[in-house]
């Protein structure tokens, strides 16, 4: 009798089951790729904004502080947006026949806010507070990257929460002075001595407080 | 097929199922909470940031039961401060001066900040006789309620923040005609030597 399948076929049917397995573990792969990706996280990526503001433009070039416009990033758990008013303390004289910010002075005749896009989008199960992570030491472009240097604005980090806990197991990795907190170019090569320091005198919480659920899940 | 092989066969398509179909919805990423300044279809003006209530304690600053309360009045003729002057007062003076008050005035208060030299209308010098001579409180005046092109700022600085500065621009004015005797004898050493570099 003539066999249906030809001896071959034993080598392939194995083949497929033990390929399954990598077929699935090449699947987790593209999943977890995907997942850390910027489609995903939105990072690197600059978003539309009613008015292209550069914070290049007025960090490096300028030399305003992060504080003059985003001034509750010390004491609330919102850093702050500008008001239009704010926008207006310089460009009521500078630029102010500009087209580029029509709708800046459209926003400031009207009192209809400025319409921006949101950068850094948490989900709604997290709790964060700008205030508490500026106090204890966390720098703006360890979170924030060079904003002062972006045209565009962008998300750097990609928000994630083994982002997050990355810090919160080890702060002494990443926190500096409190005095340099603002400073965007900041760096040191000393975090090994000094990190562990810092983490001590500002009293910064054991890992096994940072880390759980209901530090940042409230 | 065994039931055991089927039975395993089953849990792997539900695994595979349950891969595929999460982090398509994540209903409590986006919860009925209204975020920072997000817009709202609820209020009339469609933002869901509200006007600040006198009286009222803001959500999230319970713990200090912080009312909100109405701007108090103050004497633009004020020689002196409502509080001790500490060196703490003056430190934070100069901090918040350097972010908000620099960028026009200038940190030695000249009056020639980077926004001026891109173009804005250039404000007086702190070191004239008129405002040498100007009370305390006249400073205070100027950043709550802005003076000719100068907008207010009573909106990024609390009430403390502002006699602060005031303080400092004092200071400032001081160190204009400041002489070695005005310095701590165990300091001069430093000063002379260029003083501390940070």
């Amino acid at each position: 009798m003539h066999p249906t399948f030809h001896r071959s076929a034993n080598t392939v049917a194995r083949l497929s089951i033990y390929g399954a397995v990598f077929v699935l573990a090449g699947l987790a792969w593209v999943a977890v790729t995907v997942g850390r990706s910027s489609y995903v996280t939105e990072a690197g990526i600059a978003r539309r904004q009613p008015v292209p503001f550069s914070h290049k433009h007025h960090v490096s070039d300028d030399g305003i502080d992060c504080r003059y416009c985003h001034a509750t990033v010390e004491t609330s758990a919102f850093a702050g947006m500008p008001s239009t008013a704010t926008c207006m303390n310089c460009h009521s004289q500078i630029w102010s026949d500009s087209p580029v910010l029509e709708p800046v002075r459209a926003s400031y005749r009207t009192g209809e806010p400025l319409r921006w896009t949101r950068v850094h989008n948490l989900p709604g199960f997290v709790y964060f507070d700008h205030s508490i992570h500026v106090n204890k030491g966390v720098g703006c472009s360890t979170c924030h990257g060079r904003v002062d240097q972006m045209p565009l604005t962008y998300q750097v980090a990609s928000l994630q929460m083994e982002w997050c806990v990355e810090c919160h197991q080890n702060p002494a990795a990443y926190v500096r002075p409190r005095e340099q907190v603002f400073d965007m170019s900041w760096r040191t090569d000393r975090q090994d001595e000094q990190g562990a320091q810092l983490v001590k005198d500002y009293k910064i919480k054991d890992t096994h407080t940072l880390t759980s659920c209901s530090t940042c899940h409230r | 097929m065994t039931k055991a092989r089927r039975r395993l066969s089953g849990l792997i398509l539900c695994a595979a199922c349950v891969a595929l179909s999460s982090a398509c919805v994540q209903k409590m990423a986006s919860q009925p909470h209204e975020r920072p300044l997000q817009a709202s279809a609820f209020f009339a003006d469609g933002q869901s940031a509200r006007p600040r209530v006198f009286g009222t304690v803001p959500s999230g600053y319970t713990r200090n039961n912080a009312r909100v309360e109405p701007p108090q009045s103050f004497d633009p003729d004020a020689q002196d401060l409502p509080f001790p002057l500490t060196r703490e007062v003056l430190e934070r003076g100069r901090a918040r001066f350097d972010i908000y008050c620099a960028v026009c005035h200038a940190r030695t208060g000249e009056g020639d900040g980077m926004i001026v030299r891109r173009g804005f209308s250039r404000p007086p010098s702190y070191h004239t006789e008129r405002l040498r001579q100007a009370p305390l409180g006249h400073f205070f005046d100027v950043e709550t309620n802005g003076y000719g092109a100068m907008p207010r700022y009573d909106a990024q600085l609390s009430v403390d923040d502002r006699w602060s500065i005031a303080a400092y621009i004092r200071a400032l004015q001081l160190s204009r005609d400041a002489t070695l005797d005005d310095v701590p004898a165990d300091k001069r050493a430093e000063l002379q030597s260029g003083g501390q570099t940070k």
